[in-house]
């Protein structure tokens, strides 16, 4: 019985202390704990939100990157096929164009040559022509002595020349 | 981790000292005996009685209250610290120290410490008629005395606590801050907001926290038993009958319309149950203080069981050490395993009947302010 049968003393004495220490607790020591648990709670959750968001950021920068990247690369190709189409046309015409100029000197050379040729035979047929003349002179010379001859022989040579 | 070892630490050193107390008691009883023996007077015969071992005695003596602070016997000297005793009886203040009682022995202005019936423990006069009766007791106990250390230690390790979070601002808790912080998120996460809901759980945090801490330490106070601890505070049953009734204080004060409608025109009852003999709002009122009531049985019971069971190996040591010496020292390692292990589930227990008489709590607010539905 004396185990459950409570004494006045200890409660007025309980009620006292844990009164005090609810009062003082309650005045000086929970809240300034409570708001501080708080606070590092909401600085935590802001910095996380904050993490999060310069991640997205980041993330965000990456594919606008990727996609500057991509598109230089495609204009690099481009430009990279214009310069070798240019520079295939530039071959080709070159080498028309030497194949002309080759072909026009050829032909420059092939009708002076032609002419100079013919030039050649003008002149050895007048040389020819003159020393024929001075051969036939000469022989005539011997020949003709006599006129009778001498007309003779005009006479055929006329005749067998042609006449032009 | 280091905290764990103390304590730990701090839980086997209580066996050794205690043993150590209960060791000296015994053998300078046991020599006083043995020189006694061969020529027994009326008189030593009465002493050895007293003397012999009653275990039941001994448990209920060191975890009832008493008017004096008992340390340690050491032969026929006891170490005990004299406490104020305050009475007031016939319209007059008495104040004296309780050593004028000489350990219960004797009577000082007609007050005595009563030795049997209903007010065994308690300070008693006799009246006129040969009646004992108790006057106004105000005494500050051994409990009382040990609730007022507890408060006062409890005070300071919350306000230091409390100036490590001004001083640490928004940092990651240090020292004594950071053992007692995961219990202040616990309780403030896992029982506070699931029990009272979002919208007022914040109100009530204060005492919930207040209660919690308040019975774990004078739970784990009460298992230290060196002075100034020792004083089985959360084990007497007025104790946890003024923590109950501050919660039944509380809910009844927070309790909104649809909880008194609850409890005086209970919804979904059929009328004849209430009109002419009201017989729900009988119930229910009666529910209101047998709620308060099992938490002051709850936890009074559990705490004083635990003691108990370890005053009651201790005991075992001596109740076998009267039969022969040597079963007494064999009984002692048992009886000091067995300790051991109970002072273990003691310390699971100082934090679970905190737990439970929080939780219950919150139960009840959460109750008191919940909104129709």
């Amino acid at each position: 019985m004396e185990l459950v049968n409570p004494g006045l003393g200890l409660i007025f004495w309980m009620t006292l202390a844990f009164g005090i220490v609810i009062f003082i607790l309650k005045k000086f020591a929970w809240p300034s704990i409570i708001q501080a648990l708080k606070d590092r709670e909401q600085h935590i959750e802001d910095a996380l939100l904050a993490a999060d968001r310069a991640h997205e950021e980041m993330k965000k920068l990456q594919i606008d990157n990727e996609a500057l990247l991509r598109r230089a690369k495609e204009e690099r190709d481009v430009i990279m096929a214009d310069a070798r189409k240019l520079r295939d046309k530039m071959l080709d015409e070159t080498r028309q164009k030497a194949n002309d100029e080759a072909d026009r000197i050829v032909e420059n050379a092939k009708v002076r040559i032609e002419n100079e040729q013919k030039a050649a035979m003008v002149a050895i047929k007048n040389e020819i022509a003159k020393i024929s003349i001075e051969i036939a002179e000469k022989i005539l010379r011997q020949k003709m002595e006599s006129t009778k001859e001498q007309k003779d022989y005009i006479e055929k040579l006329i005749e067998k020349s042609p006449l032009n | 981790m280091a905290t764990q070892k103390g304590i730990i630490r701090g839980g086997i050193s209580i066996f050794f000292v205690t043993l150590l107390l209960f060791g000296f008691m015994r053998l300078n009883a046991e020599e006083q005996i043995d020189g006694n023996l061969p020529q027994i007077s009326e008189e030593v015969q009465e002493e050895i009685k007293e003397a012999e071992f009653n275990a039941g005695e001994v448990i209920i003596g060191h975890i009832v209250d008493a008017y004096e602070w008992h340390i340690a016997d050491w032969g026929n000297t006891h170490l005990t610290i004299p406490l104020p005793v305050i009475l007031y009886d016939q319209g007059e203040w008495h104040l004296f120290m309780s050593s004028k009682f000489h350990h219960g022995k004797a009577a000082y202005k007609g007050f005595e410490i009563s030795t049997e019936g209903m007010q065994k423990g308690k300070i008693v006069r006799k009246d006129a008629n040969g009646d004992f009766v108790q006057p106004i007791d105000l005494s500050l106990t051994k409990n009382s005395l040990g609730v007022l250390i507890h408060s006062l230690l409890i005070i300071l390790i919350f306000l230091s606590v409390s100036k490590a979070y001004r001083k640490r601002e928004r940092k990651a808790p240090k020292g004594f801050q950071s053992l007692i912080e995961p219990l202040i998120l616990f309780i403030r996460d896992d029982i506070a907001r699931p029990s009272i809901g979002k919208k007022h759980y914040e109100r009530f945090l204060p005492y919930l926290l207040t209660v919690f801490f308040f019975i774990f330490f004078n739970n784990l106070f009460g298992l230290i038993p060196i002075f100034p601890f020792g004083a089985n505070v959360t084990g007497s049953i007025a104790v946890t009958g003024v923590l109950a009734f501050f919660t039944l204080i509380v809910t009844t004060f927070s309790g909104n319309k649809n909880y008194y409608a609850h409890i005086f025109n209970t919804p979904g009852v059929p009328w004849w149950l209430k009109i002419p003999l009201p017989l729900m709002p009988i119930i229910e009122l009666v529910g209101v203080f047998t709620k308060p009531f099992v938490l002051m049985v709850r936890l009074f019971a559990n705490i004083t069981a635990g003691h108990t069971i370890i005053l009651g190996f201790i005991s075992l040591i001596f109740v076998f050490g009267q039969a022969s010496l040597y079963a007494g020292y064999g009984m002692s390692v048992l009886s000091i395993t067995m300790s051991i292990f109970i002072n273990f589930l003691e310390l699971l227990v100082a934090f679970i009947q905190a737990y439970v008489f929080t939780l219950l709590s919150a139960i009840f607010f959460g109750m008191a302010v919940e909104e129709h539905h």
